[in-house]
This record gives structure tokens, sequence and C-alpha cells, in this order.
């Protein structure tokens, strides 16, 4: 089936089945590969995407559920404030070790940020738990979402 | 040396045809920012890099390449997994080389095992914390061999006496002129230069770089999706599998009933290995569909039935046998026999799963003439090798292109993973990107292995140990993986942690006893041995204090003499961390120790016990004594991420085995440190003189036993088994 998503602005046309996970649309069919699969069943948050600006895992969200909902990707968050100001404190913080699950983080963080301007650390808690990262960064994932929400 | 005859001697092909068409490497490239700050843009991993001609490039050795037009670039020998190399090592180059981070390009090197060994190791591979170690002496000479000729050949231009020049930010200037050539300039006359044999170097109070907290150069590209890891390539055409592997470890495949996956609308083909099965389709999605779609029907093999219980009771009673002397000193039965107290314990610990963020993958393409591979992996020439052995062809027919990678822990110094991409490669007349579900990364790893360990010792009557007997049990991967280093039934790794133990102990004996489980392929894991031995050890040296009735840091400091640099990380880790300090009921404080990876550590954990069993860490102060620092800040956040790794090790940890299977799965099953459970850590350095230690491990090793220990110290149970059992801290109401 083809199937017509908006990604960061651009409007793409696919032809795949309508269960197939946006996430393998994005990145197999789409060659947009700053998004990460990691388990496959929305454990651990590397896919995750904006959709309509709610933090969505790519993993289990079938195409076909996407509709005309504008989908933002790791390749295109930092054209939004929240975005931009995440991706600086994730530097001035020097967040990242191997970096795999950061394009997840980054997104769950953009969708904390953009809704709530100044979280707490239960707020962040709530937000980010649902993102592993095996390099076991969440200290400075905290740190820097505090920056950017002060920046 | 030139690029050109460097890219032959790594491939062993034409260098022409190497640069233009297989050799395609992909680049880091650093530079200033817009906004002042460090940038490094990957460029994509299949832009052709244009040759440089020979004649003015300056290549003095294998990690430098500097082009007539100036640009820098690095070769790195260890690869990135998130350890922060890519940035540790062009330090020490830089250092020497005296050019800034922001002026270097970053290249992967390609598998040579005569130029890019790893001289710890003695083979290319990147483990055991032992990069920054390595690199330490040859690649601060090959930075100031590199300098030195660049600065002769300025002095030649000029007339004037080498002497009288310095070099600087990537120039070499003529003090009493003030004069300046940049390196670009002087490469080709650089290059002409003999090469220096003993070079002096720089004394650490001269350092510019090293010790300086530098900005990773490979972060930005790792906050804008543009890092290219190994599962992230595109070769053009490339087809996506995936695949189902023996669920018993050694069975084979049976039947196969593909015709519904074959109906899956994406899939191309199915591949029938001797023990696995894979679907190649457009992408993974329809790859997963149509593996969902697949009936195939498994010859489960010899170990059907094996399971984790009798594999414990196997160990158990192999800790009774004898085995192979690791260390001993004085008389240790003598003593025991005639100690005023005598302590017993026995130890487990479980099967381990690495679970890297990215799973395993590997891209390949086979042609009748040659093999290309993708990959991101931590043992380069192994993998170059294993791909020549799958596919059949000599090892100068198969070209490796290495890429960032997305955790390794010792998962990716294994090649099976890259074996199999080759073999599905075989039957696809094209790339073909193999990538493993979570479920079988899980279940297809190559696993910590499972250890027994059986203690005693013998008190004086002031309480402190006149004996230490050690005796344990379990796989030794050096056997396996560095077969060169596994004698008399002994190896270093197996041992580190349980032998030169840190403590003043007059009789002391440690034995170990190979066995192998049946079934079950066992690996390196972060921390390798110590993150068992220090686990024992330590939780056993706080048996004793308890024993004893003493402190348990008091009681450490007390056999301490002979190791300052231990007792000095212990007085600072107990002081920063508040030791004696009361704590609201249910929580606990606990301390370990320890010397690995060449680094000397301690750490104090504050351990939270609800009602109901549950274990919260909640902050850990850390004191390190790693030697030189060579990046302060990759040093704190190794330790804080090895804190994380260990952590979840000691409270989640545990792969077991039940019918010859794997029985977790994915992270519901296998649970990992979350943000909600991540405790404070907090580093302090000591600073030191003495040459660099390992800091990518140590942090992990040394935080399972704190976490015990305090556990004992907030609820008064010991627990010898890991996981931690919370159902054996739940208090009545």
């Amino acid at each position: 089936m083809t199937f017509t998503i908006k990604v960061n602005g651009q409007t793409h046309n696919v032809d795949v089945d309508d269960d197939t996970p946006l996430l393998w649309v994005l990145r197999d069919v789409l060659g947009m590969t700053g998004t990460k699969f990691g388990c496959g069943l929305a454990l651990c948050g590397a896919c995750t995407v904006h959709v309509d600006g709610v933090a969505t895992r790519s993993c289990v969200t079938p195409i076909d559920s996407v509709g005309t909902s504008a989908i933002t990707t790791i390749e295109a968050i930092g054209t939004t404030s929240a975005g931009a100001r995440i991706q600086k404190a994730w530097l001035d913080q020097e967040v990242v070790q191997c970096g795999y699950c950061q394009s997840g983080q980054i997104m769950s963080a953009v969708e904390l940020l953009a809704n709530n301007s100044n979280p707490s650390d239960s707020d962040i808690d709530d937000a980010m738990s649902g993102n592993i990262c095996r390099c076991g960064t969440y200290i400075r994932i905290r740190e820097a979402i505090k920056h950017a929400a002060a920046s | 040396m030139t690029i050109d005859h460097q890219a032959s001697l790594a491939s062993g092909r034409d260098e022409r045809r190497s640069v233009n068409t297989l050799s395609r490497r992909s680049f880091l490239r650093s530079g200033a920012a817009a906004g002042g700050g460090l940038i490094l843009s990957l460029s994509l991993p299949f832009a052709t890099h244009a040759a440089e001609a020979a004649d003015d490039v300056f290549a003095p050795n294998a990690f430098i390449r500097i082009g007539s037009d100036g640009k820098i670039v690095l070769i790195m020998p260890y690869v990135e997994m998130g350890q922060g190399t890519y940035t540790s090592i062009p330090m020490l180059i830089a250092e020497e080389l005296e050019v800034d981070l922001q002026q270097v390009w970053l290249e992967h090197a390609p598998p040579n095992e005569r130029l890019y060994v790893n001289p710890l190791l003695g083979v290319q591979r990147t483990g055991n914390s032992n990069a920054v170690r390595g690199a330490w002496q040859p690649l601060r000479q090959a930075g100031a061999a590199a300098r030195i000729m660049l600065v002769a050949a300025a002095a030649k231009r000029w007339n004037v006496d080498a002497a009288t020049c310095r070099a600087e930010r990537g120039e070499v200037v003529h003090a009493p002129t003030g004069r300046r050539l940049g390196y670009g300039g002087l490469a080709g006359d650089a290059a002409r230069m003999p090469v220096p044999e003993n070079v002096a170097l720089k004394r650490p109070r001269d350092f510019k770089l090293i010790g300086t907290p530098a900005k990773r150069l490979d972060t930005p590209t790792k906050v804008n999706g543009t890092a290219v890891f190994g599962i992230d390539v595109r070769p053009p055409g490339v087809k996506i599998a995936t695949l189902a592997q023996s669920p018993v470890f050694g069975g084979r495949v049976k039947r196969v009933d593909d015709v519904a996956a074959k109906a899956v609308n994406g899939v191309r083909r199915i591949v029938q290995l001797d023990d696995a099965v894979a679907v190649v389709a457009d992408h993974m999605g329809a790859a997963k569909k149509g593996l969902e779609a697949l009936v195939i029907e498994w010859d489960d093999g010899p170990h059907a039935e094996l399971t984790t219980e009798a594999i414990a009771g196997e160990l158990e009673q192999a800790t009774l046998r004898s085995g192979a002397v690791a260390e001993n000193v004085g008389n240790v039965e003598g003593a025991i026999a005639s100690a005023s107290t005598k302590v017993e314990a026995t130890y487990q610990l479980p099967f381990l799963a690495h679970a890297t963020m990215e799973p395993m993958n590997c891209t390949a393409h086979v042609r009748k003439e040659g093999c290309e591979i993708w990959v991101g992996t931590q043992a380069l020439a192994s993998a170059q090798s294993a791909a020549a052995e799958a596919c059949g062809l000599p090892l100068d027919k198969v070209v490796v292109h290495n890429h960032l990678i997305g955790g390794g822990f010792g998962r990716r110094l294994e090649v099976d993973w890259v074996v199999r991409a080759v073999e599905i490669a075989k039957h696809v007349g094209g790339p073909v990107k193999v990538v493993w579900t979570r479920e079988e990364d899980v279940q297809h790893d190559m696993y910590r292995p499972m250890f027994l360990h059986r203690l005693s010792a013998g008190l004086d009557p002031r309480g402190m140990p006149v004996a230490w007997n050690h005796h344990y049990a379990g796989s030794s991967v050096v056997a396996r993986a560095l077969p060169v280093a596994f004698n008399n039934g002994l190896d270093p790794d197996t041992t580190e942690g349980a032998i030169d133990l840190v403590y003043d102990l007059p009789n002391l004996h440690v034995e170990y006893v190979r066995v192998e489980p049946p079934g079950i392929p066992t690996a390196f894991w972060r921390s390798v041995g110590p993150s068992r031995n220090v686990f024992v050890t330590e939780s056993f040296m706080d048996e004793l204090a308890a024993t004893a009735n003493q402190d348990p840091v008091a009681y450490r400091l007390a056999l301490l003499h002979k190791t300052p640099r231990a007792k000095a990380v212990l007085e600072l880790a107990a002081e920063k961390a508040g030791w004696g300090e009361k704590l609201p009921p249910g929580m606990g404080r606990g301390i370990s120790i320890q010397n690995a990876f060449a680094t000397y550590m301690a750490q104090v954990a504050e351990v939270e016990v609800a009602q109901d069993g549950a274990v919260r860490v909640q902050r850990v102060v850390c004191a390190v004594d790693c030697g030189i620092v060579v990046n302060p800040d990759t040093v704190a956040a190794q330790i804080q991420g090895g804190v994380m790794f260990g952590v979840t090790a000691a409270l989640y940890g545990n792969i077991t085995v039940k019918n010859g299977r794997v029985e977790q799965t994915n992270f519901d099953s296998y649970q990992i440190l979350r943000m909600n459970e991540a405790p404070r850590v907090e580093v302090h350095i000591v600073q030191s003189q003495e040459l660099p230690g390992g800091i990518g491990e140590a942090g992990t090793s040394c935080i399972a036993p704190a976490v015990a220990n305090a556990i004992f110290a907030a609820t008064g149970k010991r627990l010898r088994k890991l996981p931690i059992d919370t159902a054996a801290l739940k208090r009545p109401l």
C-alpha cells in the first residue's frame, strides 16, 4: 500500500504494508538513520520520534496510524527552540558516551522541555525513564535538561 | 609512507583500486564551529576518499598523515564505543605533535595486526581498559617524531638551526625572526627527513592538553543524528535481513516451512543455514514479519535439557576439586587451623548478557572475487579473518569498514555475528545488512560466565585475618579468545581481583578450577574478571570485619600498610562520603576497594532497603587514583556510567537457562537501570604522577560489593549471590 507521510516538513510516498512500524519506514525506506532500533517493543526509547509534537516510540507505531500527522525526527529537532537548547546542553554537559540511545533521549527530553519550562527531578524521572542508556549517562542527562531549562 | 601505501598495506590490494572503489572510509572531521565550540562531522561512509598525491603527503608513521592542504589526519588504532578513545588518543598525539584538537580529522584504522596491535594484548583489539595504557608511550612518540621532522624541514627551508625553531598549533615558528610555516606547506619536505629514533617526550609539567578536560570529538554528530554506527550503513542496493538461530545452543535446523514468510510483502529470500534461518527483505519491518511467519522445526541437539541449576551444581562440585594455584603465601591450612575464629562463605555469580543498545549487526557483500563488510567492532583484524574464513577467500580479499560502536562492553570483541552476516550474504547477490532482533541479541549472546567461589579465613584474637583461602570455578574466556595467555590452568583475567590483593595477608591461597559450561558460550563482559572477583573478595572482607565486630573502613585501613595508593583512595572515599555519619532507618553505607586495570579505586554506596525488600542505590562516592589523567571529564563520565552498569548487574542482571534455552528475551525480562533508579555519583580524582591506569571498567567492578555491603549495613543480611534477592530482604510489617 502507498502511504503519504510528512517527515520533518517534507512529504514522502512509501509503499509498505499497513502494519509496518514507522521506525523501519524512516530507517530503511527513507534512509533517515538517526532514529535508532533498540528493542522493537517500546521498552527502551531508542526509536523515539515526535508525532505532532508528542514523543512516540516509532518501533510500535504502524505506518497506517500516522495519517497526516507531522513527524519530527532527530535530524530536524534542532530547528525547534527546545530542540536546539537540548542539543546545546547535551554538548555543554558532555552527556554522550557511545551515543546510540541519545537520539531517543533527546527526543524525549525535547518533548518534556517544550511542555514544561522548569522540570523538577520527578518530572525528569517521569519523562525520561522510558529511555534506557546502557552507558549510564543518566546523571548528565538530568543535568543537561536542567541547564537547557535555565538557558 | 603515503596514504596509498598505507591503504594497500591495510587491505593488501592494488592501491589505486583500493582508494577508488573499495577502501572508502568514513571520516570524522573536527573544526571550529560557528559558535566557537568544537564541531565534528562524520561524512557519509560512502563518500569517496580522494586520494592525496603521494609527493606532498607526510605520513611518518601509521597514526599521522598531513597533506599539503594542511589537513591533519590522525588514524585511530583503538575503537570508539563510548569510552572516549577518539578524544584521549588524539590528545596523546596532539600533545607532542603540537596541534589543537580542533585542527585534526580522525579516521578509523583499517585492520592490520602489525601496525595497529594493542601492545598490552598482542592483537588489534580494544578492550580491558587499556587503550590509553597501551598508547601512552608509542602515540606520544609518534607525535613527537612527526613534530621533529616538521621542525627539521622548516629549519632546512630557512637554513637555520632547528634548535632555534619550535612547533605550535600546527605551525613551525623560527623564534628569532618570527617566521612561520604551516605543517601543510612542510609536509612534502618533512616526508624526506630521517625518522628520529629516540625522541624525548615532554615532562608532565609541560603538558598543555593532557590533564585538561577536553570536549569529546565524537559528540556533535551523536546529538543530531548524523553519527554513523554499523547499523546505519546503507550501501547501494542493500537488503535487510534478520534471523532466528537455534534456541538451544548447538541445535540444528530440522525443517522449515517458509510458504507464509515468502508471501510477506517485501520479503525477497529465505536463507537456511545449518543452525539458523534468515529472512532477507527490502526493510527490517518485512524481515521481522517474515521471520514471525516462518515455521521452523529444530533439532535441539545435546543440550536440550540444560539448566542454570545444573551448571551451578557442577561448579559447586568443582570448587571442591583441586585446580591451578594462582597465588600462595605462607601456610594457609596451618594458619586457619590455629586461628581463633574461622569464617566460611560461598558466593555465586550469574551469567550476564551485554545488551548493547545497538543490537548485533553486520553488513556484508560477498562476491566471487572479494568480500566487503561494514561493522562496528572492537576486534577489527579478527573480524577480517573471520569473514575471510567464512567466505573462503584470502585475507587480502576482505575489506572491512569500521564504524562507531553503539556499545561494546566485550560483546563486539567477538565475531560470531560477522560470520553470520557473511554466511547469509553468500546466498544473496548483493550487500545485505543482517540485524539481530533484541530477542536474538539477548538469547544468543556470549555471556559473562557463571562462577562459584568458596572462601575461608582465619582471624586472630583481635579479629584480624591471618589466613585467606579462596577456591573458585568457572569458565576461562581467555583460554578460548586469547589462548596464548592461558598457561598452566591460569590466565590473567580470571585471576585479576582474586590475587595481588591490596591487603597485607600473611597466609593466602588462591586456586582456580576451569570449568566450561556445556553449550553456553562465554565472553568478556565490562570489568571482566574483577567484575566477579572484587564482588567476592570485598564482600568477604566485609564479613571478616563484621565477624570481628569492627568498622569496615577501619578494619580495611589496618591491612593497607603495603599499598599506600589503596589507603589514600579508601580514606578519601570514606571522608567524602561522610562515613560514620548517621543514616535514616532502612539505609546503609557500604565500602569497597580494588586495584584493577592498574587503577586504584574505592567506592562508598548508600543504599535504601524498603519494607518489601526493594533496593535503591541512592548515592555513590568514588575516589580514584588512575595515575596521570589524560581527560579528567572522561574519567568522571566512565566512572558514572560504570557505576550504572554495575548497579544494573547487582540489582537485576541474570541470564538463566531452562531446557537449554535462555529464558530472558528483551528489556522487560533483562532489566537495565533507568533514570528514576539512577544513583547520584560523586567522583574524586587523586592527583597522581604514576603511569596511566585503565578507567572504562573500574567503576563497574567496584560497585557491586559496595552495594551488597551497604545492604548488610542496612539490614544485617549478607547476600552472597547476585543479583540481589529482594525477597530475602523483605521485612515483616
